[in-house]
């Protein structure tokens, strides 16, 4: 299944710049792991060193939020778009 | 989600009333149903708080004071900067180097002279956030860092006032109304902060000018929302805007039942130290690579005075490279990884970025890839510019 994952402005840096990727899965899990695979310094932004997505890291599957479906368990079908957002504080400079 | 909103403000001693000259300044509010005389008279009676003055507080000030809210609090420490005048649109060339409550202050009174406008020119702190936030009923956030958001939401929760919430980077803003009773909070959201140095700053990514500005209009148009009762509030639902895509997009935002302040349980019921639990020691050491070698800017340029061979590794952007450079090999921070084969480990490497946050993580990372012949520039080109060489323009 053809999904789209949007990369937070945050996060470019570590997907060669792109907003968004199109990766085949039928997981979120899946999902994460095509494009962990395709870009490797991503790895350590999404995932703690035991393998679990960060707290401040949120991912949503259309509008919903995984930890409230089947966290990355959860399905995806044709068409869907998992986002990746992270918190963000503001605007300063330290 | 359908939410019955507003928010209870506390009948005046005295019948309040808009006078001949009031009327007319707010006509073009009186004139639609949705506010009227009755929305008119709550939003004289609103007490809003706004915390920072910053890039979001200043349209937030702005449409506030110009609305008629009755009394406007303004919480900041800092003092206007050059670099500020960019967004922060409350400020003027005039008011370098004056404190932001201060000139916010004039700016606002100047503007609606019926207000008050209480200022508070302190860092927000456990110690007096419940304090300060006590006598309002909405407050506003509008600062910049993860300590004090988190401040901000524990305490309006624990006081049970909404939580006007904005943030930005670069060209992406997040908004929504935390702590609406029965709604999320950002705990719910995000249960702990990233550890410093993980997510890139906003010194390294920067942000539009006008970017707060509309996120600020945003979280305004929310905050009169809630005091009129009118329509429906971003509860439960985080608003994501994308200014270089022009485009808005909604999630969903549920109210975790095991959030650790406004859960079934609640594991935090006072404040805590909010910068322990940011992780952060101080502002001056948010990197994660903290014992990585390092050279000073004066030693560096005595070295290379003496014609020691030394390889300078900048891993700023190219369009930071634009700006200002000190003739190094440019390779950024990430693409380190799939470029570590441009490097010769043999000579000695010297890495720098704008303030030694970003070259410390390439050091610690090249230290592990097994070069032995590395340092990090101490204080970045900033210090360069400040110790060495003036005319390296600062950024």
């Amino acid at each position: 299944m053809a999904v789209k994952v949007m990369i937070p402005t945050p996060l470019r840096a570590y997907a060669d710049k792109k907003d968004s990727v199109e990766v085949k899965a039928a997981t979120v899990a899946e999902a994460l792991a095509a494009l962990t695979g395709q870009f490797g310094d991503l790895k350590k932004h999404l995932f703690s060193d035991d393998g679990k997505l960060r707290s401040f890291v949120n991912v949503y599957v259309n509008d919903e939020d995984i930890r409230y479906l089947q966290k990355d368990q959860t399905a995806v079908r044709e068409g869907d778009t998992i986002s990746i957002v992270p918190s963000i504080a503001g605007g300063a400079r330290n | 989600m359908a939410t019955k909103i507003g928010v209870p403000v506390e009948p005046a001693a005295k019948p309040v009333t808009l006078s001949k000259e009031e009327i007319l300044r707010y006509s073009r509010h009186l004139i639609m149903p949705e506010v009227g005389m009755d929305g008119q008279l709550k939003i004289k009676q609103a007490k809003v708080l706004c915390v920072g003055t910053g890039g979001l507080g200043a349209p937030l000030g702005l449409y506030l004071a110009a609305a008629g809210v009755g009394r406007l609090g303004l919480v900041d420490f800092d003092v206007v900067d050059s670099t500020n005048l960019q967004r922060q649109v409350l400020f003027g060339n005039s008011d370098v180097g004056k404190p932001k409550i201060l000139a916010a202050a004039n700016r606002l009174h100047d503007l609606n002279p019926d207000i008050r406008i209480d200022t508070f020119e302190t860092e927000l702190t456990s110690a007096n956030a419940l304090e300060i936030f006590k006598d309002y009923d909405i407050i506003v956030d509008g600062t910049d860092n993860f300590p004090t958001r988190y401040l901000v939401n524990d305490a309006c929760v624990l006081l049970g006032k909404p939580n006007v919430y904005g943030s930005i980077f670069r060209f992406d803003g997040q908004i929504t109304v935390f702590g609406y009773p029965g709604g999320p909070c950002y705990r719910c959201l995000y249960p702990e902060p990233p550890p410093p140095g993980l997510v890139p700053s906003c010194a390294e990514g920067g942000v539009l000018g006008v970017l707060p500005g509309i996120v600020g209009t945003i979280q305004a148009a929310e905050t009169l929302k809630l005091i009129l009762g009118k329509g429906d509030p971003l509860v439960g639902r985080l608003l994501l805007f994308d200014a270089l895509g022009m485009k808005f997009r909604e999630l969903k935002l549920r109210k975790n039942p095991d959030c650790p302040v406004c859960g079934e349980h609640p594991t935090v019921t006072e404040l805590i130290d909010y910068v322990q639990f940011c992780g952060i020691r101080g502002e001056e050491a948010p990197s994660m690579a903290t014992n990585v070698p390092e050279i000073t800017p004066k030693n560096l340029k005595t070295r290379l005075d003496r014609g020691d061979d030394l390889y300078i590794l900048d891993v700023r952007e190219p369009h930071e490279y634009q700006i200002c450079n000190l003739k190094g090999h440019l390779i950024p921070l990430g693409e380190l990884t799939r470029r570590v084969n441009e490097l010769d480990s043999s000579r000695e490497i010297v890495a720098h970025c704008r303030s030694g946050k970003r070259s410390a993580d390439a050091v610690e990372f090249l230290q592990k890839a097994g070069f032995k012949k590395i340092w990090n520039l101490k204080g970045g080109i900033l210090a360069w510019s400040d110790e060495v060489d003036p005319s390296v323009p600062k950024y």
